[in-house]
């Protein structure tokens, strides 16, 4: 318990949190992975966006910033471009990733620079209290859905491996170990890493779809997932819509600022003594 | 020893940023400013910077204060819609005290407008275009001289205060090239944001609380320190007690205020005995002048003030050149942005005339003079 | 002593080149110079225009006002910028018919025949207009012109350009030998 301790601000907690959120899970399941991995505080840097899940870095003792609504991922690859030493991780949550962020989030997967992001999926707004996000199941209810949500949620995994991410993983909060396997992976790999933690939020969307309170959110957690591995050998009837968990995408490719670095190593190397002073001659004609 | 050059305003800029210590840029494409880009993309690895074309302004944005925040100088480029979609983060860099600069080379708008066409139609988004009360300086350059002069002065400005700054231009003065003789590098100032010596007692916003800076730490360095777009205490976490957040607000507010007489700058020309003030900055001023000193030359006492800052709005200098004024005239590319302010400063002093102009030309030198000598009659 | 110019026609012609070598040119010898442009959205087509502003004075505004001479590659620009001029001379390409409602002095200059035949590169018509417009005026030297093109035209096109502008210096010598 020390070694984890020593990465949370104590003094910043209690949480703000409701009584039963998943989200403590996943940001202990984040510290533990840190723990294990004995990365140095002073290298760290977790960045957030807005909503219940972007409020974790201000628990935790690194450099942290809690940006605006869906930037996380632009200001984090601000942060990793201009000091690709740090270990950089997006903390966010399903609206703020998939509908506002939805277009950093591609983007930061497509440059394959080397984040971490760990998505808090409780499939609803939880801070401006129970709408409906991209990652909420057609028919469900939210107070902006309150006949029934019409619409097709996110492949979150999916999006992220087509768009480019090279680590994509699928844990929950009922399964916290392995949520710390699949993060610590997430943390050692190069280039973008995309960890979907299904969490609960009992306060709006188990209420509000009586499915009940946090016990019953993780059983129906447990009910709706299977594990990949598992899932290669089960009978199709067993695997049929559920959600696989466990890593379900590796593909290590070049990381951007090691690309973008190699640029700098060839054309420093090539204007050696350089002090600046732009081209006169070529410019476009028109 | 330097020697005179054939110079874009955009290039020019780009010049002054990189002398500056500009190590980071983000941007995205946007007529008329994207020399600016494409002279970093070329430059800044030549010097161990990064360049980065995000996926959008609000991105651009976003990933310059990032970069910011671990200590590295930083910039964006574009222009009236991508100034548009930069105001969230640009309060977000206000709230949280990251220095930034922003060059925004004006165009025709509303909406996508005249993309190639210079106006002047954004002096007022420059100030107020992020919701909330903030703190913002806005300087406009005159000519390509003053691309340079002034995009060094706004990040040394951005150091100093830890505020956004913005570089107005134009389509005009973006484009145009003119003979410049740029200073020899050693001998601009260059400022640097004031930094903790240590990690121990770190307080991230602890500051005289009329219009105190704050020491800023770079990400990175052991500091392990919170930022958040949210009010904030001196420790950098979020407060949601009332006396916190005014006290906050006033401290950004007075930064600005207080600091007014050092950030202000503007130029003069024949305004000792003036009876006709023209007030204008930019490429309007160009014309202006022209029409100032014709105006002169046919005997009519006319003179001009020439903003090179225009947020704050320096209150007084005008007051002061107002005051035997018959009227005073404000050229500009737009319905009469700066004419507001002009009018609130003169107040029934004089008459103030605005002259508009919103067709995507520049100001012809002829179309200022009639209203000089109308005011004259 | 301020000289004004205007050189039009459609983008991709360079024009915009030709006016900041031109520009260039007179800061070389000492003089100010300031060159502004306008342009259309498309990169090739539609209209372009560039303007020098050329003095031994400060220069207060950066436009062309009453143009001293006027460079028309297209029969668009001619007509459309050949109607402005009420002193200063045109010069045109030889291509372009004439145009009853426009007054001012027109030079016919073969200069896309030039360029297209003698040197053998039709994308060179900027440069040969350039030296006839430079001849013609007498704003520059020939020799402070020439390394301004040097200067300012894509690596290894050097040559090729520095023959158009010699041409157009002889096209210009020919128009005064004429006039």
């Amino acid at each position: 318990m020390s070694d984890i301790l020593k990465y949370f601000r104590q003094d910043r907690l209690p949480h703000i949190w409701c009584p039963g959120c998943g989200h403590g899970t996943v940001t202990g399941a984040l510290v533990r992975a840190i723990a294990r991995l004995k990365l140095d505080k002073n290298k760290v840097c977790v960045v957030s966006g807005i909503g219940c899940s972007s409020r974790a870095p201000g628990y935790l003792d690194f450099d942290t910033l809690h940006t605006a609504h869906g930037r996380a991922l632009a200001f984090a690859t601000g942060i990793k471009l201009a000091r690709p030493d740090l270990k950089v991780i997006v903390m966010t949550g399903d609206g703020d990733c998939t509908a506002i962020g939805g277009n950093h989030f591609i983007h930061a997967a497509r440059r394959n620079i080397d984040i971490t992001t760990i998505v808090m999926n409780n499939n609803i707004y939880g801070m401006t209290s129970g709408q409906y996000s991209p990652m909420t199941p057609k028919g469900f209810l939210g107070t902006t859905a309150p006949y029934g949500n019409p619409e097709r949620t996110f492949d979150l995994c999916k999006l992220a491996e087509a768009a480019g991410a090279t680590y994509v993983a699928r844990g929950t909060s009922f399964h916290a170990q392995m949520l710390i396997d699949l993060i610590e992976q997430a943390l050692t790999h190069r280039g973008f890493s995309v960890v979907e933690a299904l969490t609960q939020c009992p306060t709006y969307f188990g209420r509000k779809n009586k499915v009940g309170g946090a016990v019953e959110l993780l059983e129906w957690i447990k009910e709706r997932t299977v594990n990949a591995k598992a899932a290669a050998v089960l009978p199709p009837e067993k695997v049929a819509g559920k959600l696989l968990i466990g890593e379900l995408h590796k593909n290590p490719q070049p990381e951007f600022c090691d690309e973008y670095d190699k640029i700098i190593a060839q054309v420093q190397r090539k204007f050696e003594g350089f002090r600046g002073g732009v081209r006169g001659c070529e410019q476009n004609s028109d | 020893m330097p020697s005179a050059k054939l110079m874009q305003g955009n290039e020019a800029c780009t010049i002054g940023a990189l002398v500056a210590g500009l190590e980071f840029y983000a941007g995205y494409p946007i007529t008329p400013s994207t020399e600016i880009a494409e002279l970093c993309s070329e430059e800044l690895p030549k010097v161990g910077g990064k360049f980065v074309q995000m996926e959008d302004e609000i991105g651009s944005i976003a990933a310059i204060i990032g970069a910011s925040l671990t200590g590295k100088k930083s910039m964006t480029a574009t222009s009236g819609p991508g100034f548009s979609l930069m105001q969230e983060s640009l309060g977000y860099a206000s709230e949280t005290e990251v220095p930034v600069v922003i060059i925004n080379v004006q165009r025709m708008g509303p909406s996508t407008g005249m993309p190639t066409s210079p106006a002047q139609g954004d002096v007022m988004q420059a100030r107020w275009g992020t919701h909330g009360d903030h703190p913002v300086i806005a300087l406009a350059p005159g000519n390509v001289k003053e691309c340079f002069d002034l995009t060094v002065r706004a990040f040394n400005l951005a150091e100093e205060y830890r505020v956004p700054v913005i570089v107005l231009t134009d389509e005009v003065i973006g484009h145009m090239r003119e003979k410049v003789l740029l200073p020899d590098w050693e001998d601009v100032k260059v400022v640097d944001r004031a930094r903790p010596t240590a990690p121990g007692g770190y307080r991230p916003y602890e500051a005289d609380l009329d219009g105190g800076v704050p020491l800023m730490a770079p990400f990175g360095q052991g500091y392990r320190w919170h930022v958040t777009g949210l009010f904030h205490d001196e420790t950098g976490f979020p407060s949601g007690k009332a006396d916190v957040a005014d006290r906050l607000l006033r401290r950004l507010d007075r930064k600005i205020t207080k600091n007014e007489k050092v950030i202000r700058d503007y130029v003069t020309e024949s305004v000792e005995d003036c009876e006709i003030l023209v007030v204008s900055f930019g490429s309007s001023a160009m014309s202006a002048l022209s029409a100032v000193r014709r105006a002169r030359r046919e005997g009519v006492k006319a003179g001009m003030l020439r903003l090179k800052t225009i947020w704050p709005f320096p209150d007084e200098v005008l007051k002061d050149l107002s005051r035997n004024a018959k009227a005073v005239l404000v050229p500009e590319m737009n319905l009469g942005q700066l004419a507001y302010e002009v009018e609130r400063t003169v107040g029934c002093r004089a008459p103030v005339v605005r002259i508009g102009k919103v067709n995507g030309d520049l100001f012809r030198p002829d179309e200022i003079h009639d209203k000089i000598m109308e005011a004259a009659k | 002593m301020r000289t004004e110019f205007r050189l039009s026609g459609s983008g991709g012609q360079g024009l915009l080149l030709a006016g900041i070598v031109l520009a260039e040119a007179a800061i070389l010898e000492g003089k100010n110079a300031v060159q502004t442009q306008s342009y259309g959205p498309e990169a090739r087509g539609g209209a372009s225009k560039a303007e020098v502003v050329i003095s031994g004075e400060d220069i207060d505004y950066p436009k062309a006002m009453d143009p001293d001479f006027l460079l028309a590659l297209t029969a668009e620009a001619y007509r459309t910028y050949g109607k402005l001029m009420k002193k200063g001379l045109i010069i045109v390409d030889e291509s372009v018919p004439p145009s009853e409602d426009i007054i001012a002095r027109t030079a016919r200059v073969p200069i896309l025949k030039t360029a297209a035949k003698d040197i053998g590169k039709s994308v060179v018509a900027n440069i040969v207009a350039l030296g006839v417009l430079a001849g013609v005026s007498g704003i520059v030297e020939p020799g402070t012109l020439e390394a301004a093109v040097k200067n300012r035209v894509p690596k290894g096109t050097e040559e090729l350009n520095v023959a158009a502008l010699k041409k157009g210096f002889e096209l210009a010598t020919a128009f005064k030998a004429k006039a």
